[in-house]
């Protein structure tokens, strides 16, 4: 249940965007999250709605942005999508690709009032 | 709360061993799951027709207006990484954290390790569990000071934790943090405490397929050590497949065979941790003549 933390951690970003901003209502939050990251996306929005509780963001709608994992071969250079971080060169097999894309967790932007 | 350092009154405690009273770390309280209450998201019984809410809704759309955020999750955690690793680095301490499933012998292997290196590298400890400070107290029976974080609910440290706890700890120059890490191998890895490497600890009692059922632990690492190796002849254990395994989640891996118990490889693991020690001494800012 580290997608806890990471809400914990989202609200208090939104939060001081909100005194920076001047916004008391956040209705839209939405959040990019990788396919390679950490996150298990339904228990982010578990864990949004319950964290949010009492802030600015209470009540507000997440959209999860899904980024597809992709990655770099080292051997022959191809780039390639990817399901899980320890997937092998579709070329040559020799390793497990690099990854370059997928492994984002980020509060992206919001709708405010 | 806490009169010492003015704490709060939920989440994480750090046992301050040294004041006899639990110190409560300054983390935000957590809400119990609420329903949702948002505005024209949730269509239910009483509500008012259609029309009207979409005119509502045309109200509150005319007022809305975006903000770009474009900051990581993780970005206060790191944050606080980064303090504590500049921390350790002007003190010359080599800090490592401990990860592993729960029962893979972290703690035995640790309280051995201390053992060994009894006179030769000082360490310091902090133990991190959900409750009981049964850990620190195994710890501190070896002579070396520990620090016990009880995370309650919470399933790993985080980086504000281990600087609240490393504040109450003697941290000794050319000396080693050993930071043991609540037993789980997926939340920890996401987490940065701000030490010199992961080590990953895994037993052979367990599956050899661990490195690919919790890969991000396993990538996160850069020094496996795999335990209870005194085990084998009883077990159906296939050494080679899970260092295998290890290697394809992580090709850069290190790998050691050990075993606490009858301290099988525990020279080779005692000369990486002296090997680390002695660079972060060197590459530590000179001592100030005061």
């Amino acid at each position: 249940m580290h997608e806890l933390s990471l809400a914990e951690s989202a609200i208090a970003l939104i939060e001081d965007a909100g005194r920076r901003e001047s916004f008391h209502r956040v209705r839209v939050v939405r959040m990019e999250i990788g396919a390679l990251s950490c996150v298990e996306p339904e228990a982010l929005r578990f864990a949004f709605e319950s964290a949010s509780h009492g802030s600015c963001a209470e009540g507000a709608r997440l959209d999860i942005l899904p980024i597809p994992g992709e990655g770099e071969c080292a051997a022959c250079g191809i780039r390639a999508e990817m399901e899980t971080a320890y997937d092998l060169c579709p070329q040559c097999e020799s390793r497990p690709l690099k990854v370059v894309r997928g492994t984002e967790m980020r509060v992206k932007d919001l709708d405010v009032e | 709360m806490c009169t010492t350092c003015g704490c709060g009154s939920d989440g994480a405690t750090i046992d301050h061993h040294h004041a006899g009273h639990p110190y409560v770390a300054r983390r935000r309280g957590i809400a119990a799951p609420a329903a949702a209450a948002a505005p024209g998201a949730e269509t239910g019984p009483g509500r008012t027709a259609d029309a009207a809410e979409s005119a509502v809704a045309a109200s509150a759309a005319a007022h809305l207006r975006q903000v770009s955020i474009e900051q990581d999750l993780l970005a206060r955690n790191d944050a606080e990484a980064v303090a504590n690793r500049r921390a350790f680095a002007e003190a010359g301490v080599f800090a490592l954290n401990l990860v592993s499933s729960p029962g893979s012998g972290k703690t035995t292997l640790l309280v051995k390790t201390i053992e060994r290196l009894a006179g030769r590298v000082p360490v310091a400890v902090i133990e991190g569990d959900q409750q009981t400070s049964n850990d620190a107290e195994r710890i501190r029976a070896t002579g070396a000071p520990a620090t016990q974080i009880n995370t309650g609910k919470g399933c790993h440290l985080d980086a504000r934790m281990v600087g609240d706890a490393t504040a109450s700890l003697p941290l000794a120059r050319g000396g080693l943090l050993m930071i043991e890490n609540v037993g789980n191998l997926v939340c920890p890895a996401a987490f940065d405490l701000g030490e010199a490497h992961k080590v990953v600890i895994l037993s052979v009692t367990e599956g050899e397929d661990k490195p690919l059922k919790y890969p991000d632990m396993f990538r996160a690492a850069d020094l496996m050590l795999l335990n209870k190796c005194d085990l084998l002849p009883y077990l159906q254990f296939d050494v080679e497949q899970a260092e295998a395994y290890a290697r394809r989640v992580n090709p850069d891996i290190r790998i050691i065979r050990v075993s606490a118990t009858s301290g099988l490889g525990m020279d080779e693991w005692m000369e990486w941790l002296a090997a680390g020690a002695s660079a972060c001494d060197a590459a530590a800012p000179a001592l100030e003549q005061v």
